[in-house]
């Protein structure tokens, strides 16, 4: 009786792992549909969401605002760099590993993530810097994903994690790099399972653009803009306050905490007033009054009581 | 030995006004973009911060007459006055940009803002100082201030070093830009007191030098 024998095949013929991954990633592609067609902002795909309660109906951030003013210093430090930079980054596959203290440590292909109930978000954003937006953000609660697995007693931080893709991030590269990668921020258990916390898909209707924090990012409307890390690909509960990425390069100015406070200034610019971009014009600046937890302390001011919020900045 | 050819003397008064007007045409054009929407989503913040860049660029240029001379040759004293008033006039605009534009002549929170951040009080005492540098760049003033005039010129370097700083100071993260405007300020300021044994040094190495260097 013949013995089977796998056939010799040639190293030539092997397909490389790139060829291959590229081809699966076309037919899961087209499979998907519209759903996925491209997260990529030439490409962006139409997501539908339920309305929240949560939305304020302030006026919105004209989308074009919105995704040509970013900071987002993986693709550079000018506010037009994420939108000029980011054309050669890939979101697709993603996956979000979510570990540490938790009962069910498991990865989340962002296929999951999309069918999570979505939920239009229109907040409010503060960036430090002192100027603002409102942005119509597509969502779920990241409780919900919490949930999921199942977070054990002894967890009292979450800590998130940005991907690192110096082949597809300018700023990852080069001579002059401001921050260390991969960006790295963090919460309070409390401050994760809060309602107004989300996980971010999509803004103005359709998914996000990479300059906005493809294909996943964090969005906490009543901490300054740099809290609400982007693209992020790793998420882990943990017992102790996580390392956060501005923190490590300035602890003196960027605080844990980083909520929005007009009463407690940056050591090198006044918080008290902010600027609305996209409305006034050149000859009309739109500044207005910083409202305590960027106006969301009817929800959230409990989680401080007693804290002392100059301390803990 | 210079590579750059010299420029016929007859020139000299037309190109300094040249320079001028090519001086003030950033300022013009980004005004321009600016009024027509061309600045992008945040175009005051823009304005202000592309003047204040080019007012450190003239301050750069104004600092390098000197050692451009002492190093390579070349004698471009005649535009020194020019680069510095050109710098006076972008540290003008910068601060009423900033005052009127982006502030808003709201006179409360600017008084607050000079006298809380450094940088801001640091910018405004830069400007401050060169107002009597300005007020005397005229061949009469020069005349009549005799010695005292250099001595109050050597203002511009602390000027310079404080123009840096502010510059510092008002960003988030020290990035590819800021770092090469200080650093070449930096540059500039430490060739200062290098200066007299550099010139000995060389006029010790090639008398004609010595003499051009005088």
């Amino acid at each position: 009786m013949p013995v089977y024998r796998p056939p010799h095949i040639a190293a030539s013929e092997i397909t490389p792992r790139q060829v291959y991954m590229s081809r699966r990633k076309f037919i899961g592609t087209a499979a998907a549909g519209a759903f996925l067609a491209g997260a990529g902002s030439a490409l962006a795909a139409p997501l539908t969401a339920s309305p929240s309660r949560f939305s304020t109906d302030e006026k919105l951030t004209p989308k074009e605002a919105v995704t040509s003013y970013n900071n987002f210093y993986e693709f550079g430090t000018a506010k037009s760099d994420p939108a000029e930079r980011s054309g050669q980054f890939d979101p697709l596959p993603w996956s979000v590993k979510v570990d540490g203290l938790v009962g069910k440590p498991r990865e989340f292909g962002i296929e999951e993530l999309m069918k999570m109930p979505l939920e239009d978000r229109v907040y409010r954003l503060r960036c430090v810097e002192g100027w603002s937006m409102v942005i119509p953000w597509i969502g779920f609660p990241l409780a919900a994903l919490l949930d999921q697995v199942e977070p054990l007693g002894s967890a009292k931080y979450v800590s998130f994690e940005t991907v690192v893709r110096p082949e597809e991030m300018p700023g990852q590269t080069g001579f002059f790099q401001p921050l260390e990668w991969p960006y790295v921020e963090g919460l309070r258990l409390d401050e994760a399972r809060h309602p107004l916390t989300i996980l971010s898909v999509g803004l103005y209707g359709e998914t996000l653009p990479n300059q906005n924090g493809a294909p996943i990012r964090l969005i906490v409307p009543w901490k300054y803009g740099f809290k609400s890390i982007k693209s992020i690909v790793k998420i882990s509960l943990v017992e102790e306050q996580p390392e956060t990425t501005w923190k490590n390069s300035n602890a003196r100015e960027y605080g844990f905490y980083s909520n929005v406070n007009p009463e407690v200034d940056h050591p090198r610019w006044s918080q008290a007033t902010e600027q609305r971009i996209g409305e006034g014009g050149f000859f009309s600046v739109a500044n207005r009054p910083t409202l305590k937890f960027n106006g969301y302390a009817d929800e959230v001011a409990g989680l401080y009581d007693g804290m002392d919020l100059k301390a803990n900045f | 030995m210079t590579v750059i050819p010299s420029l016929s003397r007859r020139l000299h008064g037309p190109s300094i006004w040249a320079l001028y007007v090519i001086g003030l045409c950033p300022a013009a054009w980004y005004f321009y973009q600016g009024a027509t929407g061309g600045l992008g989503v945040n175009p005051v913040k823009t304005f202000e911060h592309l003047l204040g860049i080019w007012a450190l660029r003239f301050l750069i240029a104004t600092l390098a007459i000197t050692p451009l001379r002492d190093i390579v040759g070349v004698n471009w004293l005649r535009y020194r006055r020019a680069l510095g008033l050109l710098a006076f006039y972008y540290v003008v605009m910068h601060f009423s940009v900033w005052l009127i534009l982006d502030r808003g002549l709201e006179v409360s929170s600017i008084a607050g803002d000079i006298v809380k951040r450094p940088y801001i009080t640091i910018g405004i005492v830069c400007l401050v100082s060169l107002v009597p540098l300005a007020v005397t760049s005229n061949n009469w003033s020069i005349r009549r201030l005799g010695p005292r005039w250099s001595k109050l010129h050597q203002l511009i370097y602390p000027v310079a070093l404080g123009g840096a700083l502010h510059y510092l100071l008002a960003v988030k993260s020290v990035t590819f830009q800021p770092f090469v405007h200080i650093g070449l300020v930096a540059v500039l300021l430490a060739y200062r007191p290098l200066r007299k044994p550099f010139l000995a040094w060389k006029r010790g190495g090639n008398p004609r030098v010595a003499r051009a260097g005088r």
